[in-house]
């Protein structure tokens, strides 16, 4: 076997992850490959180091507030959907309204009723249409669950 | 910190929404290993605290697709690594827009640039090269070295977390080790050079 395919195993023989059987098979090789051992003992350097790399731990004030950031963010999230569709709904009443005082004002010009009449009706079949394309293609995407 | 290795199973009840106290318990116990997993994927803390917390934010909302017998933090796990990776190719595209803008000027900071040695706790010279060094890797390679040094996850756990095989973590901590490898003596060459 090339040294090459002693790769993996000296991973596991570093870091003490082989199996028994694994481990005398490593050991053979190593007793006959001046060459793995010293890349040997190059790793065995740097796991030494990289294991004495630790991170500094945050303030005790960082995890007494963790829990309570990600409450406020879950509660602002729900609060803005809420807000969000209120609005949109409010928006639609508030124009439907609006569209309706108009249309029935007998001193609005014609044409303008027409024009707004025929903004509405644009509006709603972009609107299907687009609606349409979404469940559609949202009901064939093999993809979906995916994340991106 | 708590081992991610003793977890029990969180037991789910299917189609139940958990309760605000059930998932507060759940994020203070992994808290600190999602905090410390994201900084060692992003580098910085403020983003490692951000990207923890959506992390936890995004687990309660699908916490439903959680089966009964998994373990949470493997299932955990994989939304916070997507968050972490998502936030660098951000910021990797946002770089690479911003270079060719400034073409001509002087580079703004790479990603690795986020590993500023100030998160290492009892700093030295060679600790500090070997935090900028894991900053440069490949964020698979990265990984690994996250979980196995400063998660102290086995390979069995590593290749759990991962949905891949003992051998995988291997060949990966292989590669890993020795670009890490390179980059540490490629420092100490150019050291010696400035000298």
């Amino acid at each position: 076997m090339a040294c090459d395919e002693y790769n993996d195993l000296m991973m596991g023989y570093l870091d003490e992850e082989l199996t028994a059987e694994q481990k005398r098979r490593f050991e053979e090789h190593l007793a006959a490959c001046k060459q793995c051992a010293a890349q040997l003992q190059e790793f065995r350097q740097l796991k030494a180091i990289t294991d004495q790399v630790t991170l500094v731990e945050p303030e005790d004030r960082l995890w007494q507030q963790y829990w309570d950031g990600i409450y406020n963010r879950i509660e602002r999230g729900v609060g803005w959907i809420i807000f969000s569709v209120a609005a949109i709904l409010l928006t639609i009443y508030g124009g439907f309204k609006a569209i309706e005082a108009l249309i029935k004002d007998p001193a609005v010009e014609t044409t303008l009723k027409i024009a707004l009449l025929a903004l509405l009706v644009g509006l709603a079949i972009l609107f299907v249409s687009v609606l349409r394309e979404r469940i559609f293609f949202w009901s064939k995407d093999r993809y979906k669950n995916v994340r991106r | 910190m708590c081992s991610v290795c003793e977890e029990e199973v969180v037991v789910m009840v299917p189609a139940r929404r958990i309760s605000r106290d059930e998932f507060a318990a759940i994020v203070k116990k992994y808290m600190k290993n999602a905090y410390f997993t994201a900084l060692g994927l992003v580098g910085n803390r403020d983003d490692a605290l951000e990207l923890s917390q959506e992390a936890f934010i995004l687990a309660y909302r699908n916490i439903r697709q959680l089966n009964s017998n998994r373990k949470f933090y493997p299932w955990f796990y994989q939304i916070l690594r997507n968050v972490c990776f998502s936030h660098l190719r951000k910021t990797r595209k946002r770089q690479r827009f911003s270079l060719e803008e400034l073409q001509g000027q002087e580079p703004s900071a790479g990603v690795d640039d986020c590993f500023t040695p100030h998160v290492v706790a009892e700093r030295n010279e060679a600790k500090d090269a070997v935090w900028k060094a894991i900053g440069k890797l490949d964020d698979k390679h990265r990984e690994v070295i996250i979980l196995r040094h400063f998660q102290h996850l086995s390979y069995e756990q590593i290749a759990k977390s991962l949905f891949c095989s003992k051998g995988t973590v291997m060949s990966r901590l292989y590669y890993a080790r020795k670009r890490l490898k390179e980059l540490l003596s490629t420092k100490k060459g150019g050291d010696r050079d400035g000298v």
